[in-house]
């Protein structure tokens, strides 16, 4: 079955279709989750209602906008990075500034067999320090071409072919 | 258009990413359906970022799918339902609801009517109790205004004018003398506030020689509504005068502060 049938009785408020799509997303949104509140329970507090706000919002998407990961993907950042604004999560003193991505696949208490199965970790390390960066500011914390370009401090013209450069390492790596 | 450059350009990681315009993304959806290639490098971008934010997930709970549907009310209604034939449900399904709604409207109608009708009756009781106050208030003050009256109407009482003097022209008083219970009624209506610090004090006076005798001086002269004071006074008095004094009273009068002076006409 196609993604676009399966999106179609999703909005037509399919049970299935959202349990499929479900298993397709769930670990990715997890992880770009986790990636922001860095807290296993909060992580999947948020994850709840990400799956819930998207059953309730479902006809507002629409594939002509981009693609259904991406609806998603937007929805889970925002729910998460909104937790970590909230009070309750600012009281509980975590501090985020300097993490990325990659230091969760790098701290040992995450490395159970089931991350490790495709030997990713050894490939991300592989990944250029400006490379990890980079997916991590576009990809898991939505910034625009813009504030990643100010982030890194390069010019903004070379964000999209320097992005495109790290996603080909990437895909290199997992997709091989 | 040259497919190559466009797929190079980067553009396709930033529609995966979420970052471009509406407007770019609907041209990016229209080219993917007019060119397989750059469908499918749409699809290998986006399944290497979730192979890779997968990865990052340290293993979800494999319970919150079910609190999700449990959330969503998923389940609920999968109870079957043996059907009726069609026309039969709708003729009854549709009366029974009908009427159940109607009856459900008037109980609401019903208790709307009854509670407005409570807040009205609480409205009432809370006027006639406020009526009740002012009726016994207009009672109080007859009777006092009543006692009065027979006061100053009793054949035994002479009443003595007092006229204002000196730079106080304007200011005038009355006292009303029943020499029988040697009191006086004093009307002090035409006396000004006392300032703050000085209060009124009365005055008995017998004219030779010259003597004044204090009857006290009026405490409560400005939250007095009807400035109508009882005085005793069994005095031979032959005039009566009314000065303003520091507050405590004077011992004997403050000349310069003679409001008002009368002599009793003598018989």
């Amino acid at each position: 079955m196609s993604l676009d049938t399966l999106v179609t009785q999703f909005q037509n408020k399919d049970e299935k279709a959202f349990e499929k799509l479900y298993t397709m997303y769930s670990n990715s949104m997890h992880g770009v989750i986790y990636n922001i509140v860095r807290d296993h329970d909060i992580a999947e507090e948020v994850m709840q209602d990400v799956f819930i706000k998207a059953w309730h919002r479902a006809d507002s998407y629409n594939s002509s906008k981009g693609r259904f990961f991406t609806w998603l993907l937007n929805i889970a950042r925002n729910a998460a990075i909104d937790k970590t604004r909230s009070k309750a999560f600012k009281n509980s003193g975590k501090n985020l500034n300097a993490e990325f991505f990659v230091d969760i696949l790098e701290s040992s208490e995450n490395l159970n067999d089931k991350i490790d199965a495709i030997g990713i970790t050894k490939y991300v390390k592989a990944l250029g320090e400006k490379c990890k960066k980079i997916i991590e500011f576009l990809y898991f914390k939505g910034y625009t071409q813009k504030e990643a370009a100010e982030e890194l401090n390069i010019p903004i013209g070379t964000i999209k072919t320097r992005n495109r450069n790290c996603i080909k390492d990437l895909r290199a790596m997992v997709l091989e | 258009m040259d497919i190559k450059a466009y797929i190079d350009s980067g553009i396709l990681e930033q529609y995966v990413a979420g970052s471009l315009s509406e407007q770019e993304n609907k041209e990016i959806y229209t080219l993917m359906q007019e060119h397989p290639e750059i469908l499918q490098e749409v699809l290998e971008i986006e399944a290497a970022v979730i192979e890779l934010s997968s990865a990052i997930s340290p293993g979800e709970n494999t319970q919150l799918l079910q609190r999700i549907k449990d959330q969503l009310r998923f389940d609920k209604d999968d109870t079957k339902v043996v059907k009726m034939s069609q026309s039969q449900t709708n003729w009854f399904a549709y009366t029974g609801w009908a009427a159940a709604l109607i009856v459900v409207a008037g109980l609401l109608w019903t208790i709307n009517q009854k509670q407005q009708l409570e807040t009205q009756v609480s409205d009432m009781d809370i006027e006639n109790l406020y009526l009740e106050q002012q009726i016994e208030q207009a009672k109080t003050d007859l009777a006092v205004k009543e006692n009065l009256l027979n006061i100053l109407r009793d054949k035994d009482i002479i009443s003595i004018p007092l006229g204002g003097q000196g730079n106080f022209e304007s200011s005038y008083a009355k006292v009303y003398w029943n020499k029988t219970d040697n009191t006086i009624y004093l009307d002090a209506q035409g006396l000004p506030q006392a300032p703050s610090g000085k209060v009124w004090q009365v005055w008995s006076l017998t004219l030779n020689p010259l003597t004044p005798t204090s009857l006290g001086t009026i405490d409560n002269f400005n939250d007095d509504d009807n400035k109508i004071f009882t005085i005793a006074n069994n005095n031979e008095s032959q005039a009566f005068g009314i000065t303003l004094e520091p507050t405590g009273g004077s011992d004997s009068p403050t000349m310069e502060q003679l409001y008002t002076l009368g002599v009793v006409s003598q018989p």
